[in-house]
């Protein structure tokens, strides 16, 4: 009967050309620069990064991990079971009986995509995406139909030639969508991609409960410097925009976005899938990049944007202010399901238009000229960066030559506001009787601002600088006020530490600091009798450093309990100040630092708590009536109880 | 027909840090001279080919640029108008004054002198060159221009009102084609004499104002100096021009 052969025939022509447009994708990613991985470690390890780092990330929506559990596991179970019984006819009932169940586990998850679909947020993508759920539904049931008589439930030739037709329709809708689509760029590539994405992810130090947020240096000489064409790119950077399942997580998550910015984190995503695979955005069908309603200038929309591996990306695919409205918080990073590396990326692309196309917008290229010619991005004389603790008595490393606490003052220095941190931070410490020296004007700007700029070259010559500036000095702890700095120290000057300067030295935040002086007692606190207070995580200490406890710890210690924002912790909503977005100013809707007041205010707090001085300017920049903005060292500093001599 | 135009530059050096850097001024003239002659644009500057601050030109996007190779305490002008005069050059630009060395502001008048062209000074910008001649814009205080026109060639000093230079890439910085030409430069004997200190601030001739209101402050700030007691003399000889700036700087203590 034909219904016995049509199903064996279709699984090997589809599985065939599944085959081919897989092997076409992966000629595609390797169109990028060659990265080295480990090819069998990769594989080896994908399916527990899969089941434990993947689904952690998933588990956050309960809904979606489980219906993903069925989906996915039915679907992989049933299409091995589906090929040892209808190509290779093993036919033994255990195995039937066994592909019927993962068939039914498999229908039960695509019912519950099915119904997530009905009403979908936003966020998510329409398009073939709506598709996907009754293919998957299909792909069940007609497996199920056909493998009934199989497994001696219905009888042999159940249902005559119409059955048989409806079926083989079935199969090819089916098994279409989930081997034909899966190479060929269908919503099922994620799964291929996403699988190989996990085994070769450039960032395998993510896996396993790990952290990895430094970036990776640019190379500096030869005919170019940062990411111009998708072919640029690593690799396994195209390989990770392959895996995007356009779930949206980060688009909900990215201020940029939410102010109305012309960024959305999960179409420059697809705008680099089209870039790796040629052609336009047209088939997009998610929320664009925001076009501000004043002015619409044409060719925004989508369907505009056209792209090839060897075109300039910013000439035709992307706007530059796309990649200038960023503010490297990392939420989507943090949140999207497939570990892709947004900000990257993003930063890839400013390398290129700050390093050889010298198009940084607004202040940027002031910025940068300062930095390069003062060592601060505002230009001040770099003989009067100790000017602020001129009242301190702070020992300075030139003549102390070694302290236990080396205070990393960061260009705070220079900040009137910032100042009263400082200053905060040396009341503390001088109350502990810690061994603390500066490097008074021998510190430089830490290079933070620049290399999220895109100028690689000036932040690694001034990490350089700093390092052989450290490297005279003997400390046991860096301690800075600056999330920015702390950031660069920990995670960043390691690739250029060849004299080891920061060999065995704890770097730490002063708010992990202090509360190691509170824990130990050194530090009497009197308890805080003002109203309510919430705290703000600053993206690069919590998401890029994973310290969300020290903070609220110490405002514990002062009796506070901290009314949380929605919004808080690993979710924190950046507060528009990080990755140079301030100098750029790309315009939105609205300012990133007035929502985040407004997740302040929603809290009743009359004080929001922040550890880090580019917040507090940021958050203190909203206009009044506004809750208090107070650095955690100014507030316990002014707890502090001081001991009369 | 695109002119054949050449920016000098030279070393700047930030008032703040003090450190070397590309000189505001001849910034501009790079920036004024790739509008004018874009890629063709010559760049020169005398001294060293190893200076890293060259790079910050280039950066610019400069495919090259030539220096005329010699030592620190030799003269620029004799090396530059040698060089100058074997090119067929339709504008030479500078800035008004260096911001190291001597920074007399000299350079431009001395090689006028030399090549027998004039000078216009402190350019705003050069708006057209049309048979040999150009429209040029002349900077005036408080934002006013003048136009002028002037036959080719010449040399223009460019002011700081002329358009900003534009963001210093890094890696056409890297790349530029450095051409680098030997010279025998005289030992400028008066500069290696002189002996450099760091500048102590003038003091300011104080400005007195009795104004009442914050209106009147304000117009007294922003108003020009009311030059009552200048003149201007067109049509006297050379000789009584001479006598009234004579009598000008006795009277105000410039000489005494
Ligand atoms: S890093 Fe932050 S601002 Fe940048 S794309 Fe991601 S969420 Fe948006
Ligand atoms: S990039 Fe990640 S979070 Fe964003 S849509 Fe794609 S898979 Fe989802």
């Amino acid at each position: 009967m034909v219904i016995d052969w049509l199903p064996s025939i279709l699984i090997v022509v589809l599985l065939a050309l599944g085959v081919i447009g897989a092997l076409r994708r992966i000629s595609l990613w390797r169109a990028g620069q060659p990265e080295k991985v480990n090819l069998i470690a990769g594989l080896m390890a994908m399916p527990g990064r899969y089941l434990n780092d993947l689904h952690h990330v998933v588990e956050r929506d309960k809904y979606m991990s489980r219906t993903h559990v069925a989906t996915a596991g039915g679907f992989v179970l049933s299409m091995v079971l589906v090929i040892a019984v209808y190509v290779f006819h093993v036919e033994q009932k255990i195995v039937t009986w066994l592909l019927l169940g993962a068939l039914v586990l498999m229908l039960c998850g695509a019912f519950f995509v099915f119904k997530r679909r009905l009403n979908p947020p936003s966020r998510l993508s329409k398009g073939p995406w709506m598709r996907l759920p009754k293919s998957l539904i299909t792909f069940a049931l007609t497996f199920i139909v056909l493998t009934l008589p199989v497994a001696g439930v219905l009888p042999e030739g159940f249902g005559g030639v119409l059955l048989t037709l409806i079926l083989s329709v079935g199969v090819i809708v089916g098994l279409g969508e989930l081997l034909f689509g899966m190479g060929w760029g269908g919503p099922m590539k994620h799964a291929f991609a996403g699988a190989l994405h996990l085994a070769f992810h450039r960032r395998p130090e993510r896996f396993g409960g790990g952290r990895s947020t430094g970036l990776k240096p640019a190379q500096l000489g030869g005919e170019s410097h940062g990411v111009a064409k998708p072919s640029d790119f690593k690799w396994n950077q195209l390989l990770g925009f392959d895996a995007c399942v356009q779930c949206g997580k980060c688009e909900a998550m990215c201020p940029a976005f939410a102010a109305g910015q012309p960024l959305n984190p999960k179409k420059l995503i697809q705008d680099m899938v089209v870039g790796l695979a040629g052609g336009t955005d047209a088939k997009y069908a998610g929320s664009p990049h925001p076009v501000r309603k004043t002015g619409k200038e044409p060719g925004k929309e989508v369907g505009h944007a056209k792209g090839g591996a060897n075109n300039i990306i910013t000439a035709g695919l992307i706007e530059a202010d796309t990649l200038w409205s960023c503010t490297t918080c990392r939420a989507c990073v943090e949140e999207c399901p497939m570990m892709i590396e947004h900000v990257d990326a993003i930063v890839d692309m400013r390398r290129f238009l700050t390093m050889e196309k010298g198009d940084t917008p607004n202040k940027g290229s002031e910025v940068l000229e300062n930095i390069i010619a003062t060592d601060n991005p505002n230009g001040y004389a770099p003989s009067s960066r100790t000017n602020w603790s001129a009242d301190q008595n702070l020992p300075v490393m030139k003549e102390k030559k070694q302290a236990d606490v080396l205070f990393w003052v960061s260009d705070g220095a220079f900040d009137m506001r910032s100042q009263r941190i400082l200053r905060s931070f040396v009341k503390l410490m001088k109350a502990a009787n810690v061994d603390v020296a500066i490097l008074g004007d021998e510190e430089r700007d830490s290079g933070d601002l620049a290399r999220r700029l895109g100028d690689d070259a000036t932040f690694q010559s001034l990490a350089k600088r700093n390092l052989a500036t450290l490297s005279q000095y003997s400390f046991k702890k860096i301690v800075t006020t600056d999330p920015h700095a702390y950031h660069c120290l920990r995670n960043e000057y390691a690739d250029f530490d060849t004299e080891g300067a920061l060999k065995g030295v704890e770097v730490l935040h002063h708010t992990t600091f202090l509360n190691q002086l509170v824990q130990a007692g050194a530090l009497k606190l009197d308890t805080f009798k003002g109203g309510k207070v919430t705290y703000h995580d600053p993206c690069y200490l919590g998401r890029y450093n994973g310290e969300y406890d020290a903070p609220r710890d110490l405002l514990r210690s002062l009796g506070i309990e901290v009314a949380e924002m929605e919004r808080s912790r690993f979710r924190s909503r950046c507060c528009g100040g990080g990755g140079g977005a301030p100098i750029t100013d790309i315009p939105g809707e609205r300012r990133i630092a007035d929502m985040r007041m407004e997740d302040v205010t929603a809290t009743g707090a009359e004080l929001v708590a922040v550890g880090c001085q580019q917040c507090t300017a940021m958050l203190e920049g909203v206009v009044e009536p506004r809750p208090e903005v107070k650095d955690i060292a100014e507030i316990l500093a002014g707890q502090l109880i001081e001991e009369v001599h | 027909m695109q002119p054949n135009v050449v920016s000098l530059i030279s070393i700047g050096r930030h008032p703040q840090s003090g450190r070397a850097r590309r000189a505001e001024q001849d910034g501009r003239g790079v920036e004024l001279g790739l509008k004018l002659a874009g890629e063709k644009l010559s760049v020169l500057h005398v001294g060293n080919p190893e200076e890293p601050v060259l790079r910050q030109y280039a950066g610019m996007g400069l495919p090259a640029m030539t220096v005329l190779k010699q030592d620190e305490t030799a003269d620029a002008v004799p090396a530059l108008s040698d060089y100058l005069q074997q090119e067929k050059i339709d504008i030479v630009l500078t800035g008004v004054r260096s911001e190291s060395g001597e920074s007399s502001g000299m350079v431009p008048y001395l090689l006028a002198e030399k090549l027998g062209w004039p000078v216009v000074a402190r350019v705003a910008d050069i708006v057209s060159i049309k048979d040999g001649v150009a429209e040029v814009l002349l900077a005036l205080p408080r934002g006013q221009r003048r136009s002028v026109t002037v036959k080719l060639p010449f040399i223009a000093s460019v002011d700081n009102a002329a358009a900003p230079a534009r963001q210093s890439a890094f890696g056409p910085g890297q790349r530029v084609r450095m051409e680098s030409v030997n010279t025998h430069g005289e030992v400028d004997q008066i500069r290696v004499d002189w002996q450099e200190a760091p500048a102590k601030p003038r003091p300011k001739r104080l400005k007195t104002v009795k104004a009442k209101t914050a209106a009147d402050r304000f117009k007294a700030a922003t108003a020009k100096p009311q030059g009552g007691s200048g003149k201007v003399m067109k049509n006297e000889s050379a000789a009584e021009k001479a006598k009234a700036i004579f009598d000008l700087l006795i009277e105000e203590n410039v000489i005494r």
